[in-house]
């Protein structure tokens, strides 16, 4: 598809949306959930149709994006993985899980693979605190990890 | 309820207001404490946790400056508790702050420094960072940021948003990847910013300034080739004083033009000059306007609006792209300055205008951009080569050895140095309004603005919007369409109120004839480029030295500037002749904002 009618394409959507939330600017973060979910980001220029439907500016739903760790403002690979950072995760042993990690991957967090298969990344507490460390990936969550489990994991989704 | 409520501080009583915060109210009893995102002009934040205090039945320590008082307490202001509470607060902020205080251009006049030094940081308890985080962006041509330094105080964000109306800068990511960014992380040349510099004047630390071009001015003065001009502003010259030591409100203008000789400028000129150019140009379009739409029934755009301020027309650009033909297509003093030093001033002084150098002192950093437009060339060169702030100029001052308070005055330099007192006020919100109604009704009516002593006081003064309703009572036979009219204008300063009058004239409401726009709080007297810091107070304080100065002066109407018209008689003709068209006036660029 052109650019121009994708563009369009994309405009439309946002509307609906924007619509279904009659265009309350309180709903920003609902709205950018949705947008996140149907596009797996959200672009620049989803992000700037919101602002102008919603009459915000573009800096204000960038800014409350990217406070999200759940939400994308660039593109990401297929599968998401998230380690929490959090201190009870660190203290049951994150940090080796976070090398391991690296290494099955070759990338560091906050990048995503050269086959756009994974993107590593931290997040802040899943609520498994009792049984860290855990991560995500996409909406599957993992937990009592281990660096060898870890990576047993990861090779699943290969 | 009882409104009033008796306090403790310090063992001090005080009754103040329900409501007041507990910085207004230790403030009122003279005792200090210390603020970092907390600023005079904007909305309260409480997000910094330097101004810590203990308030009785509290447990933990209260944020001075967003506490409102609402019922009879004890406070104190620097128990053990509360000063460690602050020296661990700074220290913290230091732990990621990075720059070094003696190469950074607050130095010295820093909030952060300053504290530390109040607050006894001795050592860095949680150590220190020692490489740079984030690089430099210098991509803007009027506004550089430095994100190592800054502190997340976030007023630079409540200014753009709240005052100016913008919204360039928000917050964005989280915890320790916190940090102000344009949308998209756009570098700051493509961000939605208008350059008015505000933010500069309202960020504590060096995090926020202006692009310097003091060094290039300096070559350009040890070449010996080169012929320097530089043209002051009006604003600068009321608030200058400031980083000499002097009070807010001081006039210095006969001690800068000694000051700017002795760096080595060829020539000092004075803006006011242009000033009343544009008057007799921008007045001459407004009543041109006014006789398509009465005697000629032509379509005519109304209102008119004023083009002086490049950070006023970035953001009409920006904002109301459909407004852009209300704007007076005069180009700002000192571009018209820059366009007549290089053709009429280099023929007269027999320079080449290839080798002259034109500066301008401004307020202003948004005058910066300005220079760099591509219309900005009408004299066959770039009509202005650099435009400096008034931070720079007093750097360059000092630099140069130069005690500026203790210098003799010298006189503006012939023969566009003189400019009269209209000109001079149009460094004060609602002095461009103020100057053409001298100058209009006086052609209209054949007699003086019926103000007393030329006081056009309903445009004067530091609200956010004003306006004023002229009657003409008779007309002078090439104006007797006028007659009996009533002209309708209205002033804003602050583009958040420049907002509110082209919300209304794009719904075409609107009454006025003429209004005036400065993009900064105050006029150029609080332009982004004037001394830190700046309050209300200070503000007013330079206004009063603009319009005190003007009333000292003889000449204080603009078309009987006698250079003026002599320009006029040797070069351009008339008003929007089509020579001044060529040199004067300009055009914009629709810009939008998504
Ligand atoms: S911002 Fe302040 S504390 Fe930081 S380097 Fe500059 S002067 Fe020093
Ligand atoms: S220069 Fe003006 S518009 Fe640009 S970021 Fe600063 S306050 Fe906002
Ligand atoms: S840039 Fe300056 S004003 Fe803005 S948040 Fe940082 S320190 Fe505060
Ligand atoms: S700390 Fe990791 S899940 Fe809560
Ligand atoms: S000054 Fe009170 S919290 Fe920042």
């Amino acid at each position: 598809m052109k650019l121009e009618s994708r563009n369009n394409q994309i405009a439309q959507e946002v509307i609906e949306i924007v619509e279904k939330y009659n265009f309350q600017r309180e709903k920003l973060l609902q709205i950018l959930e949705e947008l996140n979910d149907s596009y797996g980001y959200l672009s620049e220029f989803v992000m700037k149709e919101v602002a102008k439907n919603l009459q915000l500016t573009t800096t204000e739903v960038y800014s409350v994006a990217t406070f999200y760790s759940f939400l994308n403002t660039r593109p990401k690979g297929k599968y998401i993985i998230r380690l929490c950072k959090t201190i009870s995760c660190v203290l049951a042993g994150k940090n080796a899980v976070a090398n391991a990690l690296r290494n099955e991957l070759g990338i560091d967090f906050g990048e995503t693979t050269s086959d756009g298969k994974f993107s590593l990344e931290f997040t802040n507490c899943i609520g498994m605190c009792n049984q860290g460390p855990a991560m995500l990936i996409n909406n599957d969550v993992y937990y009592h990890l281990d660096p060898e489990k870890a990576v047993e994991i990861v090779e699943k989704y290969q | 309820m009882s409104m009033d409520i008796t306090v403790n501080i310090n063992g001090k009583e005080i009754t103040v207001k329900r409501g007041t915060t507990i910085l207004e109210a230790a403030r009122n009893v003279n005792i200090h404490i210390p603020t970092l995102c907390y600023h005079d002009d904007l909305c309260i934040s409480g997000i910094c946790r330097i101004c810590l205090v203990e308030v009785d039945g509290e447990r933990t320590l209260q944020a001075a400056c967003s506490i409102p008082i609402t019922r009879p307490v004890t406070i104190k202001t620097h128990t053990e508790r509360v000063r460690k509470a602050r020296r661990n607060v700074l220290e913290l902020m230091l732990a990621n702050h990075y720059g070094e205080c003696y190469t950074c251009f607050r130095n010295q006049n820093c909030e952060l420094q300053k504290l530390a030094k109040e607050y006894g940081v001795d050592a860095l308890k949680f150590e220190h960072v020692t490489e740079p985080r984030y690089e430099q962006d210098k991509t803007s041509a009027a506004v550089v940021r430095d994100k190592n330094k800054c502190i997340l105080c976030r007023r630079c964000i409540r200014t753009c948003q709240d005052f100016q109306g913008v919204g360039a800068l928000d917050a964005t990511h989280r915890g320790y990847d916190t940090q102000i960014q344009a949308f998209y992380d756009q570098p700051m040349a493509d961000a939605v910013c208008i350059n008015c510099g505000q933010c500069i004047t309202r960020c504590p630390v060096g995090a926020l300034r202006e692009k310097d071009f003091s060094d290039s001015v300096w070559q350009a003065i040890d070449d010996p080739s080169k012929i320097v001009v530089i043209q002051t502003a009006p604003a600068p010259r009321a608030a200058i004083g400031e980083e000499f030591g002097l009070p807010p409100g001081t006039s210095v203008t006969k001690k800068l033009n000694t000051a700017l000789k002795m760096i080595g400028f060829d020539y000092v000129f004075d803006t006011n000059f242009t000033a009343d150019l544009t008057i007799m140009e921008e007045g001459t379009e407004l009543l041109g306007r006014l006789k398509d739409l009465l005697v000629d029934r032509k379509e005519a755009v109304l209102p008119m609006v004023t083009s002086c301020s490049p950070g006023w027309i970035k953001f009409c650009e920006h904002f109301y792209p459909k407004l852009l033909p209300n704007l007076s297509t005069c180009k700002s003093p000192q571009q018209m300055f820059g366009a007549i030093l290089k053709t009429y001033f280099a023929q007269k002084a027999g320079i080449n205008p290839a080798n002259m150098v034109v500066v301008s002192l401004m307020p202003c950093v948004a005058k910066k951009f300005e220079t760099d437009r591509p219309e900005m060339t009408s004299s066959g060169f770039k009509d202005v080569d650099f435009a400096l702030t008034t931070r720079e100029v007093a750097q360059m001052i000092k630099e140069a050895g130069i005690q500026l308070t203790q210098l003799e005055d010298s006189p503006f330099d012939d023969p566009l140095g003189l400019g009269s007192g209209a000109g001079l006020i149009f460094g004060a919100t609602g002095g461009v309004m103020e100057a053409a109604i001298r100058t209009a009704y006086e052609i209209v009516t054949g007699e003086e603005a019926p103000f007393e002593n030329l006081r056009v006081t309903p445009v004067r003064g530091m609200e956010g919007i004003k306006e004023a309703e002229i009657f003409i009572p008779k007309a002078l036979e090439e104006w007797s369409f006028l007659e009996g009219k009533t002209l309708r204008v209205a002033v804003a300063h602050g583009t958040a109120n420049a907002r509110k009058l082209m919300d209304i004239v794009t719904q075409g409401i609107a009454q006025w004839h003429f209004i005036e726009v400065m993009a900064c709080p105050g006029g150029c007297l609080g332009g982004g480029g004037q001394p830190i810091p700046t309050s209300e107070e200070i503000r007013k304080l330079r206004a009063k030295a603009i319009y005190g100065e003007d009333e000292q002066l003889t000449l204080r109407k603009s078309h009987k500037n006698p250079q003026v018209l002599k320009l006029y008689e040797e070069f351009l003709g008339t008003p929007n002749s089509h020579k001044s068209h060529e040199l004067l006036h300009t055009t914009y660029t629709p810009r939008g904002v998504f």
